[in-house]
């Protein structure tokens, strides 16, 4: 466990594994059944990326269940608490468009990756195109989701960089990705009557933080809850 | 009685004679006032019932002790969302929206399934739910595959396959807990210790003190007697508690040879009826919690309907 380095697979496996947490705890509280179900349906498939990633680090629940937190290296983005649902949206939105476009250019690359990649962008094009008619809605939809909407773009704006800093390992066009992203993100907000947010994409502190294991507040508390049964019980199989 | 309408004795006789013929009722057939009230009522709890069930199980999905088993618990929560919808729009084919049975709901002028007042306080629960409580609502709900109302009858069909598959999942979980460390096998015991009586409620007062069950059986809406669903229920579950390597929480569980089946004690009614009137341990968090959940989320149904509006599109 103390030798773990950067492997594409565990970032991008961390990646999975702690958004589909985060939309797990939306399972009850949703704003309409019909989102219980897609947002279940979301997490589940990214559970399911998670699981054969981590497994192609290590042990999936090892990995999982028995790192600290400065040992995960996913985004900071994916970290986020839910907020209401417009900042679920927000986070679902930056991080689908980006997570198409990666497994997009890997699914036709050489790498072991590949054919998780061209399973996954399938799903993963299902989840972007849930953001973005979300987004449609909310941005264009009442004053009240509109702000909302707006509020949630402008949150997370500042971990949208740290999406493409380059992974060690990960042989892809970051620059070229970052441009496509922001060529989306661009027209799709126009349609939602919504606006780019202006400030910087990473603070000093933020930079490439997910990547290197320097994570938010909010993860530890995270990681308390899911990892506390599993290290209860040590050994113990489930 | 209402005032009958010139044409209805025999449009009451061409009913009658469908149920007889063991047909089933569709949404633009007549059917007597009462029938329709009393299947909107029962598919009505029904639907809630899913959409409460999920929150004691979702309680664990954020602390499920393994990626496989949170997969399936994810799953098993979602097929609870999938079923509220294939039920609300089986009430719907009844001419009662989804939005006024959910505010029937919000309001405690509609129930749901009084095992949910109940709380999971480990992860056996999760184990306990599936194995007793999806095992109790399989037995009271393959008979309604079968129930005199079409639309009701085939929901129930897909129903019953998923809720066979959360059976298996809970008991296959109890059995991984009783075989492992002492802490589990302990874990495992206590939440059927907890969940057992509970579980045998679930078919409902006896039948001599059951409100609607005469007419329904009349309508073959309901198939078999509360006490002999449950009867059924203890029998197919003694067996497997053995292969489990679990006890039942009641002295009184012999085998009968002259009854051929087993005996078991007597049921408190008194929490039966306790809980139902809203004095268990969780009425008012999950009705909290659900009510929150709609209030907290108006503004987003109002924002989906107002684009659809505005873009002459249904929403999805």
């Amino acid at each position: 466990m103390t030798n773990l380095t950067l492997t594409p697979a565990l970032a991008l496996g961390d990646d999975a594994l702690v958004l589909s947490h985060r939309l797990g705890e939306w399972a009850g509280n949703a704003p309409v059944l019909e989102e219980e179900v897609a947002l279940a349906n979301i997490a589940l498939d990214l559970l399911g990326q998670a699981r054969i990633l981590l497994s192609l680090a290590g042990d999936e629940d090892e990995l999982a269940y028995l790192r600290e937190e400065r040992q995960f290296r996913n985004l900071q983005l994916v970290e986020q608490p839910n907020g209401d649902f417009a900042h679920t949206i927000a986070r679902q939105l930056y991080f689908s468009v980006y997570q198409q476009l990666l497994f997009d250019h890997l699914a036709t690359g050489g790498t072991e990756l590949a054919p998780l990649a061209a399973k996954a962008v399938k799903e993963t094009s299902y989840h972007r195109d849930h953001a973005e008619q979300w987004t449609l809605r909310l941005g264009d939809g009442t004053d009240e989701s509109h702000t909302r909407m707006q509020r949630g773009l402008d949150a997370l704006w500042r971990f949208t960089g740290e999406l493409f800093e380059p992974v060690d390992g990960l042989d892809a066009p970051w620059a070229a990705l970052h441009d496509e992203w922001t060529t989306r993100i661009t027209a799709l907000l126009e349609r939602a009557t919504l606006t780019l947010p202006q400030g910087p994409q990473r603070g000093a502190w933020t930079a490439g933080g997910g990547r290197q294991g320097l994570h938010t507040e909010p993860f530890g508390r995270m990681l308390a809850e899911m990892q506390h049964l599993h290290r209860s019980h040590p050994g113990a199989s489930w | 009685m209402t005032t009958i309408a010139p044409e209805e004795p025999a449009l009451e006789a061409v009913f009658d004679a469908t149920v007889a013929a063991d047909e089933r009722i569709e949404p633009r057939d007549w059917m007597p006032d009462a029938y329709r009230s009393t299947l909107v009522r029962q598919i009505a709890q029904h639907a809630h019932s899913e959409i409460i069930g999920m929150q004691p199980e979702a309680n664990w999905i954020t602390r499920a002790p393994s990626l496989r088993r949170k997969a399936i618990l994810m799953a098993k929560v979602q097929d609870e969302a999938g079923h509220g919808l294939y039920l609300y729009s089986a009430a719907e084919t009844l001419g009662t929206s989804r939005d006024e049975l959910l505010d029937k709901l919000h309001t405690g002028r509609q129930k749901y399934s009084s095992i949910f007042n109940y709380p999971t306080l480990t992860w056996a629960d999760v184990g306990a739910i599936g194995w007793l409580v999806d095992g109790a609502a399989i037995t009271n709900q393959v008979p309604l595959c079968r129930c005199s109302y079409g639309p009701y009858a085939r929901a129930m069909v897909r129903i019953c396959k998923e809720e066979s598959f959360h059976q298996r999942q809970g008991y296959e979980l109890l059995m991984a807990l009783s075989r492992g460390t002492e802490a589990q096998h302990a874990m495992a015991q206590d939440a059927v210790n907890r969940w057992w009586w509970p579980s045998l409620m679930m078919f409902g007062p006896p039948d001599d003190e059951s409100a609607h069950s005469a007419q329904s059986m009349a309508w073959k809406i309901k198939r078999h007697s509360n006490d002999e669903l449950r009867q059924r229920f203890v029998d197919i579950c003694v067996p497997q508690a053995e292969a489990l390597g679990l006890t039942l929480p009641d002295p009184d569980l012999t085998w009968n040879e002259e009854r051929g089946h087993f005996d078991f004690g007597p049921i408190d009614w008194a929490e039966f009826w306790d809980v139902l009137k809203g004095n268990g341990p969780c009425n008012e968090q999950r009705i909290s919690r659900r009510r929150r959940a709609h209030e907290d989320g108006a503004w987003v149904r109002e924002a989906a309907a107002a684009h659809a509006a505005k873009h002459g599109k249904a929403d999805r």
